[in-house]
């Protein structure tokens, strides 16, 4: 304990999943969105047609970056609206074909609460169970479809164990069987390669506050011909999509951050696979009864997830914010159901060692040295709530 | 969520009395691992009073506080005055708990009670 009183003040950010710090360079290129260049970009005048002229640039780069064209990309609040329109919008148009949705059981809320939602609405859903490592069956999304079947929407990769989905395939099933196809990309899009032509999808959400761009701006890919109602309704903003004037910095900021990750995202993905594997294997070495979840390999790069056995994960979050960590955890005690993270139910983990799992998530910014201080810190924290745990103390006997 | 109060993380930083008492005269075993919370309370009585308490909890920040918090108030209670220990008293005493933590003020005050019972079984009949 005393020899790490010296770093009390160093603090270490392991929550990029949750989200991420705005890029300098992002914060620069808003700058300019918020006196300066002001305009409505729906007006006639110079004003406007300088706020329209930065909107049409962003978009032309974020769709670049996607493989799709700027008239597919809308920009919405951030990756719980693009899920929401998505769902809803495909759900409410395609009504009269049919009323089946297939999903998986570990997509994020803005997901599984708008198909519980749909359910509500007469809309039936088929929640896809996964494997141990939290990976959807394509042959299961086949043998889900019936002739109502009208959306499946599988995330990319999943925000708390990063498993990365077979989108390919799934997305191959959807398109033979013509139902529209949607992944939520919130996870991976500007961290791994996401080509909307090469995953075969029909829609896609994305977020900025992800990879480092500001929060309350994301962005969904409509393909051309889809068709959606919207769910907000007003002027003829995004192609009538989505109404409400445009948050231009924030688009701004967005497209920046799409261009860094441009440049950044293939060394970024080497380093922070090398991080995440040195601390996973740091911490099953340094921490007896400890286990990974999710998939060792087929995994977001940035993503590490432990259950520590006999310990309760806030505790840990608790007392390795203490040592200027910061981390998640899977554990209930944040939700008034006290239910632990479904999505470690659906791996199959007993709710005890979803209680006592803990997420880091590495990104841009993490140091090697960042990693090998949760690897002194952590086994010490390990052994203080250990002490205190019941049981531990019966497993000892 | 809201977060703790300075007094809860106070306890939760340095935490009364954890650990086993040898020879306990009752031992309180409540909560289980599905819910995510375990506390087992530990006391030593004499005379009627309440001379030593002890816990081990697993669980959150409050169940950790709240299972240290109620060790300190009924250390040197008499058995009838840390009967009347309440939820309520414990969680005042550390300063208020988020609402969706106040089941684990609850699991302290079941803790405490289950471990009196346990001392009336061992040491006398029950009036």
């Amino acid at each position: 304990m005393e020899k790490t009183c010296y770093k009390q003040n160093r603090r270490i950010y392991l929550d990029y999943a949750a989200t991420t710090p705005c890029d300098l360079q992002v914060v620069e290129a808003m700058q300019p969105y918020f006196s300066k260049i002001f305009g409505n970009p729906s007006t006639l005048y110079s004003f406007g047609q300088e706020a329209r002229r930065a909107m049409r640039e962003a978009r032309g780069k974020i769709a670049e970056f996607l493989g799709a064209s700027p008239e597919e990309i809308i920009f919405t609040s951030g990756g719980t609206e693009s899920n929401n329109t998505a769902l809803k919008g495909v759900a409410y148009a395609g009504r009269n074909k049919g009323n089946h949705i297939i999903t998986s059981s570990i997509e994020h809320h803005s997901v599984s609460e708008s198909c519980k939602f749909l359910e509500k609405e007469g809309f039936k859903v088929t929640y896809l169970t996964v494997d141990e490592y939290g990976l959807v069956n394509p042959q299961d999304v086949k043998e889900a479809i019936t002739d109502k079947t009208i959306l499946i929407s599988i995330m990319h990769a999943n925000n708390e164990i990063g498993a990365i989905q077979p989108i390919k395939d799934i997305a191959s099933i959807a398109r033979e069987k013509e139902i529209y196809f949607h992944t939520d990309s919130v996870q991976t899009f500007a961290h791994i390669p996401v080509n909307v032509n090469d995953l075969g999808v029909d829609l896609l959400s994305m977020s900025a506050h992800k990879l480092y761009g500001p929060k309350g701006i994301g962005a969904l890919y409509i393909k051309k011909g889809v068709k959606i109602t919207p769910f907000m309704q007003g002027g003829d903003q995004e192609k009538r999509k989505r109404a409400s004037t445009e948050n231009i910095a924030g688009i701004a900021g967005f497209a920046k951050a799409v261009e860094l990750a441009k440049e950044k995202m293939g060394n970024e993905e080497k380093k922070l696979t090398f991080l995440r594997d040195k601390l996973i294997k740091g911490i099953l070495e340094k921490v007896e009864h400890s286990r990974l979840n999710g998939h060792p390999a087929q995994r977001l790069p940035g993503n590490v997830n432990v259950s520590i056995e006999y310990i309760e994960g806030e505790s840990m979050v608790l007392n390795l914010d203490m040592k200027g960590i910061a981390c998640s955890t899977g554990s209930a005690c944040t939700s008034s159901s006290l239910e632990p993270s479904h999505v470690l139910l659906a791996i199959g983990l007993p709710h005890e060692l979803a209680h006592s799992s803990l997420r880091f998530t590495i990104g841009r910014f993490t140091k090697e040295e960042d990693i090998d201080y949760v690897l002194e810190v952590l086994p010490e924290v390990v052994k203080k709530l250990r002490s205190m745990s019941p049981l531990y103390g019966e497993k000892e006997k | 969520m809201e977060g703790y109060s300075t007094k809860v993380m106070e306890h939760f930083r340095n935490p009364r009395n954890v650990g086993k008492i040898e020879n306990p005269d009752g031992v309180g075993h409540v909560g289980n691992p599905v819910c995510g919370d375990i506390m087992e309370l530990y006391i030593k009585v004499k005379d009627d009073i309440i001379t030593d308490a002890k816990f081990k909890t697993f669980g959150c920040g409050a169940a950790i506080a709240t299972s240290s918090m109620v060790t300190e108030l009924v250390k040197g209670k008499s058995i009838n005055e840390a009967l009347t220990i309440s939820n309520k008293a414990v969680t005042e005493a550390l300063g208020g708990l988020p609402s969706i933590k106040m089941h684990c003020s609850v699991l302290a005050e079941e803790a405490l009670k289950s471990a009196i019972d346990d001392y009336f079984k061992n040491h006398r009949s029950r009036e």
